[in-house]
């Protein structure tokens, strides 16, 4: 009882503090402090996935998004002198409202089809572990070829990027 | 008191995918739009792991392992397009990069 009343508690402060800190990346117009808010995002996501039972999900998440691709964002923010290029304010135009209408309207048919579907949770006595050695028999055994082409994808990624940001000779 | 459904979590993840979609139609700074792209592939993948419960199979968290592959290709070529980019036009501005348009 008192365990399923912790998982409550830390599911209602990530999620909320998840909400919050994506809302705030959205609305600061620095973006050094946008991208600091999505590493808060980050963390409490890895939260919940910790929660789930997914603790290589959330221990990648950390590593990968957190630590590499964020680092890779303000590397690039510092490299092109962009937190001095803070974003004019400006009054929300027609197109803006109308589009974040739409967006909205994205929402409520998210929560349309997510209350018309018909989910059914089975509760096993054991609940699904997502640690790394299930995780990695799991890759290295039934989906070997699409982890293979996602390293061949990383390949292409790290030889495309080099390849436009050399300086070109002329 | 029941454990934390599973649909909560994708109804986090709705709620998280939506503020990445405004983030991208509203912000005019193109590694801004970035971030939000990246936040709305964090609230896919959030849904995928949320489905693990309902399959009882591994499968959503070994998809989410090729979604991060994805992202990190992605980031990294695309930090290099906007760097290109400001090298040749000095704004990242995505409404100025218009050389695209005939």
């Amino acid at each position: 009882m008192a365990a399923i009343l912790f998982k409550w508690f830390v599911f209602l402060v990530a999620s909320i503090f998840s909400v919050f800190s994506s809302v705030m990346m959205v609305t600061r117009r620095n973006p050094v402090h946008s991208a600091l808010w999505l590493v808060c995002t980050f963390i409490s996501i890895a939260v919940l996935y910790f929660l789930l039972n997914a603790t290589f999900v959330a221990a990648t998440q950390v590593m990968v998004y957190a630590g590499a691709i964020m680092m890779l964002f303000l590397f690039v923010i510092m490299l092109i002198h962009l937190e001095r290029e803070v974003e004019p304010l400006r009054r929300i135009s027609v197109a803006k409202l109308i589009a974040i209408v739409l967006t909205l309207l994205l929402f409520v048919e998210i929560i349309v089809g997510l209350s018309l579907a018909k989910i059914s949770e089975v509760r096993p006595s054991v609940p699904i572990q997502g640690d790394a050695r299930s995780i990695g028999t799991l890759l290295y055994g039934k989906y070997l070829f699409p982890f293979e082409i996602a390293s061949i994808l990383l390949l292409i990624g790290i030889v495309g990027a080099i390849v436009l940001a050399k300086r070109r000779k002329e | 008191m029941l454990e934390v459904p599973a649909t909560l979590f994708l109804l986090l993840s709705g709620v998280l995918f939506v503020v990445g979609a405004i983030g991208v139609i509203t912000r005019r700074n193109g590694i801004v739009v970035f971030m939000c792209i990246e936040l709305m592939l964090n609230a896919a993948n959030l849904a995928f792991v949320s489905s693990t419960r309902l399959t009882q199979g591994l499968e959503g968290m070994v998809f989410v392992f090729f979604v991060m592959a994805v992202a990190a290709a992605e980031a990294a070529v695309g930090l290099a397009i906007f760097v290109m980019i400001f090298r040749l036009k000095g704004t990242i501005n995505v409404d100025e990069i218009n050389l695209l348009k005939g």
